[in-house]
C-alpha cells in the first residue's frame, strides 16, 4: 500500500462519527487541562483511560492523543494573557507572548499560535506517514539484543531529559525497572514480591500508580502554598493578524516546525524540548536579537509550532518500535495493552486502521483546535478564575474513582495512596517521577529482551555489541550518557530542561 | 559543621539504597539460573545491587558542601487528601453519593483556604455529579445509597 491509500484508509476511520466525537471531546479536554495549572497531561490521561476501556482502541488513542496535544496547545492561551504557562511546554511562550498582550498584541499572538500549531501539527502527521512505514520494517529485523539495546537508549534518553540530578533520574529508572517486574514471572511462573497478595500476580496497576505519583503528591505540594493566581486580562480586540506580522513570523513557523518535528521522533524528546531549542534558534537567526523578550512575534510563532510539531512526532518511536519516548507516550503503550494490542512494528501490519485512524485524526483535531480557541477565548480565561482549592478536590475524586475502576477493586486505590506519599517524597527530594514510569513499563520487556538475547547467544554478553545496530544503539545510549554528564552541559541543562507533565 | 551538607540527596539515596535491600531480600529465595538461562532472580538481583550501589553513591555525594536548601516537609496535606482518598474504601457500604461527598469535603481542608460552608456545597454537587458520570455512565459495581438504608443490593 502506497501513502496516499493508507491516508485514505485514515480518513476512513477517523470521520467516522465516534471517532470524530472522541477527538473532539479529546482536545477539548486536553484545551481545558492545558488552561489550567496544576494539572497535567500525564494525570489526565490517567484518570480517563478507564473511561476508553469500553471504547474500540482507535477510538480510545484518538482521544488520548488529542489530549497530549490539545494540552501544548491550551498552555499557550493562559501563557499568553495571563503571564502562566498551563503546561511545561508553554514556559518558552510567556516570554514574548505576554509581552505582546501587553501591548494589546494579544490578538495577533494567539492567532500566530493557532494558526502556527495547526500547520505544523498537520506538517507533522505527514512526517508520521511518510517516515513510520521504513522504520518499522527496520523494526522487523530486530532480535532480542536489538530490542534490548533500543530500550536502554531510550531509558538513557529519559534521564537525558529530566530534570535534576542524572544520578537521581538513573536510579528512579532502576526503580521503575524493579516496580515493574512485580507479578507473575512469564516464564518460570513465579510470583515476584507479591507478598501473597493476589491483588499483585498481575503487578501494579499502572493507572493506579500514575495517579498516586502524578496527582496527589503533586496536589500535596501545591497545597503547601497559598493560591497565588490573579487575572491580569484585558479586552482581547482584534483576533486576526496583520499581513506584516504574518510575513515576519512565517518563516518561524516553518523553523520551528522542523525543530519540533526532528527533536520529537528522538527518544526523550517532545513538546517541552522542541518548544525551548525552537525559542533559542529563533534568537539566533534573527537579524536583532535584542528584540526578544520584548514581544517578538517569532519568539511565540516559532516554539508554539515546535511544541505541536514534536508533541506529535513523538507517537514515532512509540508507534513503530513500541517504545515510548515520554511519559505521556508510555501511557499511551499502556492504553494499548490494555486493549490486548502488543506495542511494536508489527501494529502497523496488524492494526492498520488504528495506525492510520490515529494519524489521520490528528489532522482533524488540530482544526478542532483552532476552531474550540480562537472563538473561545474568553471562556478560557473565565476558567482560570477557578479558585484551586474548588479544583484539587474533583481531581482528587475523579482519580480515586478512576484508580478503582480500572479493575473495580479497592486495592488499586490503596496502591495510589502508597504512591501518592512515594510521589510527594520524590518532588520533595528532587526526584523526577517521569524516568520511574518509564522504567516501570519497559521493565518487564526489558527483562524479557535481555533473557531472550542471552540464551540465542549462550551466555554470551558480547551479543550486544557484535551486532552492528545493536552497536550503534548503545553507542549513542553511552555517547548520551557522557554528554549529559559533563559538567558544561550539565549546567546548561538544568537551567533548559524540565519534565514532560 | 554538620555532617551532611545536603540532606536532599542524602534522604534520597537512602530510599532508594532501602528498595535496593528490599529487592535482594526478597529475591533471596529466587533461583538466578545463569546469563544463558536466567532465572526469575537474576534480573532483580542485578537491580537491587544497582540501587544499592548508585543509592550509596548519591547519598555519598549529599556529604559534599552545595548550595541545595533544606527540604520542609509538610505531611498535614498530604494526610488530609490521602484520608479523602481512604473514605472511598466506605462506598461498598455508604454507596458512592455520600462517599464522594465525604471525599470531597475532607480533602478540601486540606488546603489553607478552606471554607466549610463552601466545601459541603460542592462536596454535595460533586457527589452527585460522580454517580452521574461514574456509576450510570462506565457501570462500577458500587451501591448508590447506603446498603442498610436501601436494604441491600
Amino acid at each position: 500500500m502506497d501513502i496516499f491509500s493508507n491516508i485514505a484508509l485514515g480518513l476512513d476511520v477517523a470521520i467516522s462519527p465516534i471517532n470524530l466525537l472522541y477527538a473532539f471531546v479529546g482536545v477539548l479536554v486536553g484545551t481545558l487541562i492545558g488552561v489550567l495549572p496544576g494539572i497535567g497531561p500525564v494525570a489526565t490521561i490517567a484518570m480517563l483511560l478507564p473511561v476508553t476501556y469500553g471504547l474500540e482502541p482507535v477510538t480510545a488513542l484518538i482521544m488520548l492523543a488529542g489530549i497530549y496535544y490539545g494540552a501544548s496547545f491550551g498552555g499557550s492561551t493562559t501563557a499568553i494573557l495571563v503571564n502562566l504557562p498551563g503546561e511545561m511546554s508553554s514556559v518558552i511562550t510567556v516570554i514574548d507572548g505576554h509581552q505582546m498582550a501587553k501591548q494589546g498584541r494579544a490578538g495577533p499572538a494567539l492567532c500566530i499560535a493557532a494558526l502556527g500549531s495547526l500547520f505544523a501539527g498537520s506538517v507533522a502527521a505527514l512526517v508520521i506517514a511518510a517516515f513510520a512505514p521504513p522504520l518499522a520494517n527496520l523494526a522487523l529485523k530486530f532480535d532480542a539484543a536489538e530490542y534490548f539495546s533500543l530500550m536502554v537508549l531510550g531509558l538513557v534518553a529519559a534521564v537525558a531529559i529530566a530534570g535534576g540530578s542524572v544520578l537521581k533520574a538513573v536510579l528512579m529508572t532502576l526503580l521503575g525497572l524493579l516496580l515493574g517486574i512485580i507479578g507473575t514471572d512469564v516464564n518460570s511462573g513465579v510470583s515476584r514480591f507479591t507478598f501473597d497478595v493476589p491483588e499483585l500476580i498481575d503487578g501494579i496497576g499502572f493507572v493506579a500508580m500514575t495517579m498516586g505519583l502524578f496527582a496527589f503528591g503533586e496536589i500535596a505540594v501545591n497545597l503547601e502554598q497559598a493560591d497565588r493566581r490573579s487575572i491580569v486580562t484585558g479586552r482581547i480586540s482584534g483576533l486576526w493578524i496583520k499581513w506584516a506580522e504574518f510575513k515576519q513570523a512565517f518563516p518561524a513557523v516553518l523553523r520551528g516546525t522542523a525543530v519540533g518535528t526532528m527533536l520529537g521522533i528522538l527518544p526523550g524528546g517532545g513538546a517541552t524540548l522542541s518548544a525551548f531549542a525552537s525559542y533559542a534558534l529563533e534568537k539566533k537567526v534573527a537579524k536583532d536579537p535584542s528584540r526578544f523578550g520584548k514581544g517578538a512575534i517569532e519568539g511565540v510563532a516559532g516554539p508554539e509550532s515546535a511544541n505541536n510539531a514534536g508533541a506529535q512526532t513523538s507517537f514515532i518511536p512509540m508507534l513503530t518500535l513500541g517504545l515510548p519516548s515520554n511519559a505521556v507516550m508510555a501511557l499511551m503503550v499502556g492504553a494499548l495493552i490494555i486493549h490486548d494490542i502488543q506495542p511494536g512494528p508489527q501494529v502497523m501490519t496488524s492494526n492498520p486502521d488504528l495506525f492510520w485512524g490515529l494519524i489521520t485524526s490528528m489532522w482533524i483535531g488540530n482544526f478542532f483546535l483552532v476552531i474550540l480557541n480562537l472563538p473561545m477565548i474568553g471562556i478560557w480565561v473565565r476558567l482560570l478564575s477557578v479558585p484551586y482549592r474548588l479544583l484539587y478536590p474533583l481531581i482528587v475524586l475523579a482519580c480515586t474513582i478512576g484508580a478503582f475502576s480500572t479493575n473495580n477493586n479497592m486495592f488499586d486505590v490503596w496502591v495510589a495512596m502508597v504512591f501518592g506519599v512515594l510521589g510527594y517524597m520524590f518532588i520533595k527530594l528532587g526526584c523526577e517521577p517521569a524516568p520511574l514510569l518509564l522504567g516501570f513499563i519497559l521493565g518487564p520487556m526489558l527483562e524479557e529482551n535481555l533473557r531472550r538475547a542471552l540464551i540465542l547467544s549462550r551466555g554470551d554478553f558480547t551479543v550486544f555489541v557484535t551486532r552492528p545496530i545493536s552497536l550503534t544503539m548503545l553507542v549513542i545510549a553511552a555517547g548520551l550518557l557522557f554528554l549529559i554528564a559533563a559538567p558544561a552541559i550539565r549546567k546548561k541543562r538544568q537551567i533548559v530542561f524540565a519534565e514532560e507533565r | 559543621m554538620e555532617l551532611v551538607r545536603n540532606p536532599k540527596d542524602f534522604l534520597a539515596g537512602l530510599l532508594f539504597m532501602a528498595f535496593g535491600i528490599a529487592a535482594l531480600v526478597l529475591s533471596h529465595s529466587y533461583e538466578i539460573g545463569e546469563a544463558s538461562r536466567m532465572g526469575p532472580g537474576y534480573f532483580p538481583r542485578v537491580l537491587g545491587i544497582l540501587l544499592l550501589g548508585l543509592g550509596a553513591v548519591l547519598s555519598l555525594r549529599g556529604l559534599r558542601p552545595t548550595m541545595e536548601p533544606q527540604p520542609e516537609w509538610r505531611w498535614r496535606p498530604l494526610a488530609i487528601v490521602l484520608l479523602g482518598v481512604g473514605t472511598f474504601s466506605l462506598a461498598p457500604w455508604l454507596g458512592v453519593v455520600i462517599t464522594g461527598a465525604l471525599l470531597v469535603f475532607i480533602s478540601s481542608s486540606a488546603s489553607q483556604e478552606f471554607r466549610w460552608k463552601e466545601a459541603l456545597v460542592s462536596g454535595v454537587v460533586q457527589g452527585v455529579a460522580v454517580v452521574a458520570i461514574f456509576v450510570y455512565g462506565l457501570g462500577i459495581p458500587l451501591p448508590i445509597w447506603p446498603v442498610f438504608v436501601a436494604g441491600g443490593q
